[in-house]
């Protein structure tokens, strides 16, 4: 008893050393500190000539840490809080939205060549046309301040969410669904069983690319219209002169859009054990 | 002996019409299989044998002839493709257990979708059967974790649930090392001895062929029809020494200029791997 007590401790022990000695890390804080490290030495060393407008990075630190900011925004003030909420209220509609419409549309068009030849060819045309694009219409079409905003980053969102079940769909081998007919399973039965499943991996690197897509297209929408998020404050700062705000609002921006695209990483991985399974089979 | 799983192939035609070239994949092919037979097909790659297989598994359409199961018909004239069922399940090239769902679901997958068992019904046959194949302990494994002979057997497994007359198997110990091979022969012949189902096994290897065979059709390269017959008149059970024998050398012999020469024909028309 002792003894296997004693070596799962000293497997325990090694596996937090490994991540602790893992180069991945190290290479990670330098390539961080190489980006910064350029950032300090080209606005407040170098003063090299296009940066001369640029807050440089301790203007940017001291301001997001200064319990009274000069420009008014840090993360002392509940408004900085304000924007950020307001952004992510946005994206999670739109990207729920996208998500609940584009997964069953994708997976039907990837099953049905019907459905495909009915719908493709519209999507395709109307896929390539930018985000921008839509701003004057959606404007026209929702009168209210919030729906235009949730309506353009939901586009973006579900085109990519559609096309990538699609192509899910289509990327299942064959035999898996002629196994489920020799197994006497019905239409509605493969559907479940075969392509939702089948498609899953598909799909869940397509909702990654679609909440990136999401957050893209939210913030070139709040920089047209809006009075909160943040897009809106980079926009606002911008015509406000508030350089080092600007940033504020772009590190957020980054941060925020991080967790969520890892947040969507973790439930796909969630809901396909057999996929992390296999890959870990296959590292070893 | 077994009632079931008797299938008759007669005069069986496929063409294939990829843009407008019209390629005859099997030219009137007869067969007889006998019910609980182990029928080997031996043909080069490319030959139609898979053709011959979709045919009886329902995947593809014949253009003429007739392919009869147990006296029914499968597909014939007014009928030119079977209805795919759980009488005659296919085991894949590849394989195809589902990896999406672990063992004992993948197991469970024919009787539970076509409510012939519940949930729980299912479960304790499949527990038995995987015991009967030396699978314990792999049921709540993903197909990935497996080794690809184990995964090959759990997916035997999985079709014989279903209690059909006949299994497909389309050369599914392809991929296989050899030595895992001779294992895998092994043990499929135990599950012969124990379920007596009716087998078409499709292969390019002569000596697996012998092997397992009670009946041996070598094709012609294509347009795919046998080109020789035999019955393999050595008894079951087999262990592997037989390869050594010398009845199983005679066969060899006898068989081996024939498989030889439609591979060289298959060859020189340039058939790819298919």
């Amino acid at each position: 008893m002792t003894t296997s007590s004693n070596v799962t401790f000293a497997i325990k022990e090694n596996k937090l050393l490994s991540i602790l000695l893992r180069p991945r890390l190290y290479l990670m804080l330098i390539g961080f500190l190489i980006f910064l490290a350029f950032w300090h030495l080209a606005v407040d060393v170098w003063k090299l000539p296009r940066f001369s407008q640029m807050p440089g990075l301790f203007t940017v630190l001291q301001e997001l840490t200064n319990p009274n900011p000069v420009y008014g925004l840090s993360v002392y003030t509940a408004e900085y809080y304000t924007h950020i909420i307001a952004s992510c209220i946005r994206v999670f509609v739109a990207f729920a939205l996208a998500t609940a419409l584009g997964v069953p549309l994708g997976l039907f068009m990837g099953w049905s060549t019907k459905i495909r030849e009915y719908l493709f060819p519209v999507f395709e045309m109307l896929r390539p046309i930018p985000i921008l694009a839509w701003v004057p219409l959606a404007i026209i079409m929702f009168t209210s301040l919030e729906a235009p905003v949730i309506f353009l980053a939901f586009l973006a969102s579900f085109f990519v969410t559609t096309l990538n079940t699609m192509l899910g769909v289509e990327s299942i081998d064959e035999s898996y669904f002629r196994a489920a007919q020799c197994l006497g399973a019905n239409d509605r039965q493969v559907f479940i069983h075969v392509v939702v499943p089948g498609a899953m991996p598909f799909i869940f690197t397509g909702l990654q690319i679609s909440i990136g897509v999401c957050w893209f297209s939210l913030v070139a929408a709040e920089m047209v219209s809006g009075q909160y998020g943040l897009g809106y404050v980079i926009n606002n700062s911008y015509t406000n002169v508030r350089y080092p705000t600007i940033i504020i609002g772009m590190v957020t921006l980054g941060f925020v859009g991080y967790i969520t695209s890892a947040l969507v990483r973790m439930v796909g991985n969630r809901l396909m054990q057999w996929r992390m399974r296999e890959i870990a089979m296959s590292n070893n | 002996m077994k009632t079931r799983g008797q299938i008759s192939i007669k005069d069986v035609v496929k063409i294939y019409n990829p843009d407008g070239a019209a390629v005859m994949a099997v030219d009137h092919c007869s067969l007889e299989i006998a019910a609980g037979e182990i029928c080997m097909i031996v043909g080069p790659s490319g030959c139609g044998k898979t053709t011959l297989l979709n045919a009886i598994a329902g995947f593809h359409s014949i253009n003429g002839g007739s392919i009869h199961m147990d006296g029914e018909m499968l597909c014939g004239p007014g009928k030119p493709k079977a209805s795919p069922g759980s009488d005659r399940i296919v085991v894949f090239q590849n394989g195809a257990l589902f990896p999406w769902k672990n063992v004992l679901d993948n197991v469970t997958f024919g009787p539970v979708m076509q409510g012939k068992l519940t949930a729980a019904e299912a479960k304790e046959k499949a527990l038995s059967m995987m015991a009967d194949a030396g699978l314990s302990g792999s049921e709540n494994n993903y197909p990935g974790e497996l080794s690809s002979g184990v995964r090959r057997r759990v997916e035997i497994v999985r079709a014989l649930m279903n209690d059909p007359a006949v299994l497909l198997l389309d050369e599914p110990y392809r991929a296989l090392d050899s030595l895992t091979k001779t294992v895998m022969h092994e043990a499929l012949l135990d599950i012969y001895y124990k379920n007596k189902v009716t087998i078409f096994f499709i292969t390019h290897d002569l000596q697996e062929a012998l092997f397992l065979g009670n009946k041996v059709a070598i094709m012609t390269s294509r347009p795919c029809k046998p080109k020789k017959t035999l019955i393999v008149d050595i008894p079951y059970p087999r262990s592997y020494s037989v390869v050594t024998d010398k009845r199983f050398r005679e066969l060899m012999e006898e068989t081996s200029e024939a498989v030889h020469e439609e591979a060289k024909k298959s060859f020189a028309a340039g058939e790819r791997e298919g």
